[in-house]
């Protein structure tokens, strides 16, 4: 299979996610600068995190009218993947491809650290590999994460499955002490109706190797794999 | 017209984390009177002079780019020259 990495000015997890995705996980994987707007050969869309357009006006505000966009929006609707972390979670919310909106953190300081997340679907296309309610350590890095939706999006969250990690403590337990940032109902990535675009604001491609922390980032980019085999 | 102010302000139905500091502040100032505060953000826009925009144009920029309206509302100030 093939990833595409899209870079927008500003964005600084691209390489990250390159990485992994070329070196650890073993797939091809290229670059997508934002002028470009053919992204047909790519499989997998990943909107990397970082600051694009220096986070000015809203995070995500001006991303989302990057030339790229067009057709990144196209490749979802064609039911292909994306997946969207932390700036790209909030690029994927302003543009519409996700409900619902990233505010300020609760406590209004940048949080990076890692956090635990409880898997809430594992049946979807990006965490086919976890076991149902499994509990994954993940690092944060933001400033602006705090999920909010109105009552009737939430709703539908719940109605179509479609949350799936939230913020929990070592024991799995969804609490407001396990909620970093002030994310309405502890959450920490959602995915569309279809299933086929999921942001998340924590960081999978910074945990995937021996050496970091943890492993358990490549829960989702084996699930990813596993989905398009 | 010549110029624009925008003022968007967070929603009364979304918590407003930096208006709730803001407003402990003032208290603990002693302006025990302070019942709430939100913060928002003033955008000023100048425009051609020969080319001005219409209110309805206006309202497009605040809908398609200066405003999320999942979290945020707005009020459009014209100051004509």
């Amino acid at each position: 299979m093939k990833y595409g990495v899209i870079v927008f000015p500003g964005s600084n997890c691209d390489h990250d996610c390159f990485w992994v995705t070329g070196n650890v996980i073993k797939q091809d994987v290229k670059f997508i600068w934002h002028k470009e707007k053919n992204v047909n050969d790519v499989d997998c869309i990943i909107l990397p995190g970082g600051f694009s357009y220096g986070d000015y006006l809203r995070t995500g505000a001006i991303a989302r009218f990057s030339p790229v966009m067009e057709s990144v929006i196209k490749h979802a609707e064609k039911g292909k993947l994306v997946l969207g972390i932390c700036n790209g979670f909030q690029i994927l919310t302003e543009c519409g491809l996700l409900p619902g909106t990233l505010m300020r953190n609760r406590d209004l300081r940048f949080i990076c650290k890692d956090v635990y997340l409880s898997v809430e679907n594992n049946s979807t296309r990006f965490t086919n590999c976890a076991q149902e309610g499994q509990i994954l350590s993940i690092p944060i890095a933001h400033g602006e994460g705090n999920y909010y939706a109105n009552a009737q999006e939430l709703t539908k969250l719940k109605e179509n499955n479609q949350i799936i990690f939230r913020y929990c403590d070592r024991e799995g337990k969804i609490n407001s002490y396990s909620n970093p940032n002030g994310s309405l109902e502890n959450i920490a990535g959602i995915v569309n109706k279809n299933g086929n675009v999921l942001g998340m604001m924590p960081h999978p491609e910074r945990c995937c190797e021996n050496m970091m922390s943890s492993m358990d980032g490549i829960v989702i980019f084996d699930s990813i794999i596993n989905s398009l085999n | 017209m010549q110029k624009a102010r925008v003022f968007v302000m967070p929603k009364k139905s979304v918590l407003d984390p930096q208006g709730a500091t803001v407003k402990h502040a003032l208290n603990a100032l002693s302006y025990g009177n302070v019942n709430n505060v939100r913060v928002g953000k003033p955008i000023e826009i100048s425009l051609d002079e020969k080319n001005g925009s219409t209110l309805e144009e206006l309202q497009e920029m605040c809908d398609q780019l200066l405003v999320n309206p999942n979290i945020e509302e707005y009020t459009i100030e014209v100051i004509k020259k």
